[in-house]
């Protein structure tokens, strides 16, 4: 391939990088900075559910920003490029969790209409313990959350701005503090619809220069399918030892891909941040469509994060594969990288620049354990020998691989940060409204003024982003494991009873308590304890992980997709338990005929204010 | 659930929640079918097929069960923009 021959020496515009990403930063930070301005808020109602008057399409780019996270822009790239046909599970998980999301929980919540999750778990199930329970889940999950994207606004920083780890977080800190603190929902809602552009914009351009080098065809989805790097990409793995990359079930067994994908479903369809979103336009039809905007607009990066994969997969084994390595090198900043190169046509060395830049981050890391002077790829336990490649670099550092221009690099790393500041905003929001709303202003200041309740929800804000600030600057070594638990949770707690609530009329607080409990326990229970090395600190797992060696599941069942046994039991319980105890009262059937219905979804009682809500929809 | 409320209870729209639960159902067995059977239960015998350069199997895995989520949603909200209209619940 020529782009990658002809390496010419970028040393130079590594500084244009710089450059261009200090301009591209500060020009989004200053626009996100007016948006949080000029949409700040004066009431409860639009701080949590921006005033019920969110267009469809823009609620679903809102949502699209809100949910593609840092893991989906900085990593997923990356596990799918590494787990080849495999990496399935994150496509289809986190994409197919829409259409269970569009057509089995959102309207009907639009419908009900009040603030938060929890609220809708109270009132359902007439039950002042579901709602404490369901804000700590809620809490809990998004705690969690918001410290892996912390870290990646740190990351994104200290690669491409050069600044220390810590700088970056306190900077991202300021910047959501500043929109989510002034306008809420509404500051957020706004913000996260620009920041969607951005990271769409970031992930694409790469994306299509990529395909167009490589194959015959600049639009991605199509040069995955007509070019021919997929046959070349096997090749090279089976060449290397690897299984080939199409191949199905090399990674997981199939039983553990359809767990982990049903887990990965239920997770997104019941994940607070996400539901809530849905509260926030106008209208039960509203938040169909914006379900389908929301799909439309993730689907724009999750069709292209394969075929990046795929292409950054054969970039890296056709380059590094054979290459030469040379003697350790000091950088100006006195850390040591080891250099390699390519041989070129005509016999000369070309450094591969992106590699030594990586290398000086501590991403990549080289070692020539035979000292023949050639790196190796050769499969040594699933990885590759002579390097190790940190999954986290992939989408970051392919402009770099590709050869792009300096400005293509900077507007990968701003739409990197997008990524990460719109998911912590939507999850700070939800900490905020969890604690504020459903458990401070609920059970010790019910009579709150209107003044005093935005108070209240603004220090909360405040707190949630210090706390979040805190673990993106000490990350705790088990945030990666965390990310599964939070959607195992998610599926195995918030998606059984908010199902069975709108479909199961007969659904009563005792089934859908006990459900909750049954199905949350079991599954932290057994995630805590095959991964308590890394979560408790452990030398060893207390706990091998179930069916290891039975013939269905060879490998075991996965902590990752346990979610899905979580909800099963949840469903069993609570739908055994309802029937052996009385029906719900008769007010809260009628809530429940109520939100099966789209009209009036503008109740006297939600007390909105109903200009808000002739917003147009598609 | 069918059975006649007191008059004061708001009338159960019985016959539009059926025609949705269907709607959910028949479009829910696709998304099974897709995101389950083909790319999971039955993805290597997809593979035996091309699409492009690519086996089937891995291409819906990797491509076609989204494309089919998005058709999948989008009918949902047209087919129940319909049944409001017919059933006077829209709002």
């Amino acid at each position: 391939m020529d782009f990658i021959e002809q390496m010419p020496l970028i040393g130079a515009a590594m500084t244009a990088t710089r450059a261009w990403t200090f301009g591209f930063v500060t020009i989004t930070f200053m626009i996100y900075l007016y948006i949080g301005w000029r949409s700040r808020v004066k009431e409860s109602g639009e701080f949590y559910v921006a005033g019920q008057g969110v267009p469809a399409i823009a609620n679903g780019a809102a949502t699209a920003a809100d949910w593609m996270s840092a893991a989906s822009f900085i990593s997923m790239a990356g596990l799918i490029s590494g787990l080849g046909s495999d990496g399935s599970v994150f496509l289809l998980g986190w994409t197919g969790g829409y259409v269970l999301l569009a057509m089995l929980l959102a309207p009907y919540l639009r419908k009900f209409g009040q603030y938060t999750v929890p609220d809708f778990v109270a009132k359902r199930y007439y039950s002042e313990t579901a709602r404490i329970v369901a804000a700590v889940c809620a809490v809990f999950i998004s705690i969690t959350y918001v410290a892996g994207q912390m870290r990646g606004v740190g990351i994104v920083f200290a690669r491409f701005l050069e600044v220390e780890t810590w700088q970056g977080v306190v900077l991202g800190m300021v910047i959501v503090g500043v929109f989510a603190v002034l306008g809420g929902m509404k500051g957020i809602t706004w913000t996260q619809v620009v920041q969607f552009f951005v990271l769409i914009a970031a992930f694409l351009i790469p994306t299509f220069a990529l395909s167009g080098m490589l194959t015959d065809s600049s639009i991605p989805q199509i040069g995955f399918a007509t070019g021919d790097i997929a046959e070349k990409v096997n090749l090279i793995q089976e060449d290397l030892g690897f299984s080939s990359y199409t191949q199905p079930f090399t990674n997981y067994d199939m039983a553990n891909v359809f767990l982990i994908m049903f887990a990965l479903m239920a997770g997104t369809a019941g994940l607070p941040h996400v539901i809530v979103r849905f509260y926030t336009v106008a209208n039960v039809r509203a938040a169909r469509y914006s379900a389908f905007w929301a799909l439309l607009f993730i689907c724009l990066l999750y069709t292209s994060a394969p075929v990046l994969a795929m292409f950054a997969r054969y970039s890296i084994l056709n380059t590094l594969e054979g290459a030469r390595i040379g003697e350790v090198a000091k950088s100006d900043d006195d850390v040591e990288y080891i250099p390699v190169y390519r041989v070129n046509d005509e016999g000369k060395e070309v450094p591969i620049q992106w590699v030594d830049t990586w290398q000086k981050t501590g991403l990549i890391t080289i070692e020539d354990k035979n000292k023949d002077g050639i790196l190796s790829l050769k499969n040594v336990d699933g990885n590759f020998d002579e390097v190790k490649i940190d999954k986290d670099i992939l989408v970051l550092a392919t402009p770099e691989i590709a050869q792009l221009s300096p400005w293509v690099i900077a507007i990968v790393a701003t739409g990197g940060l997008a990524a990460a500041l719109s998911t912590a905003a939507g999850l700070l929001l939800v900490i905020s409204s969890s604690m504020a709303h459903d458990l401070y202003v609920h059970f010790f200041e019910p009579n709150a003024s209107e003044p005093r309740r935005l108070l209240i929800a603004r220090i909360m804000i405040i707190g949630a982003i210090l706390v979040a600030g805190y673990f993106g600057i000490a990350p705790p070594g088990f945030i990666g494991e965390v990310v599964a638990f939070a959607f195992g949770l998610a599926a195995a707690s918030f998606f059984p009873i908010i199902f069975l609530g709108i479909f199961d009329k007969r659904m009563n607080r005792e089934g859908a308590t006990l459900g909750m409990i049954v199905g949350i326990l079991f599954t932290a229970v057994y995630i805590i304890l095959c991964r308590s090395d890394r979560v408790l600190g452990f030398d060893e797992p207390l706990m091998t992980p179930w069916f290891q060696g039975s013939s269905w599941i060879p490998n075991g069942l996965r902590p990752e997709g346990v979610g899905a046994i979580g909800l099963a039991l949840n469903f069993i319980v609570a739908v055994v338990i309802s029937r052996m105890t009385s029906p719900p009262p008769e007010e809260v059937q009628d809530l429940v005929e109520s939100v099966r219905v789209p009209r009036g979804s503008h109740a006297p009682e939600a007390h909105f204010d109903e200009t808000d809500a002739e917003a147009d929809n598609p | 659930m069918s059975s006649s409320p007191p008059p004061s209870r708001p009338e159960p729209k019985v016959a539009y929640w059926q025609q949705n639960l269907m709607v959910i159902g028949v479009l829910l067995t696709i998304w099974a079918f897709v995101a389950f059977g083909c790319s999971i239960f039955f993805i290597e015998w997809l593979n035996q097929f091309q699409i492009g350069n690519l086996p089937l199997g891995f291409w819906f895995a990797q491509q076609g069960s989204m494309y089919v989520f998005l058709v999948l949603i989008l009918v949902y909200a047209l087919v129940m923009d319909y049944l409001d209209r017919k059933h006077d619940v829209k709002e």
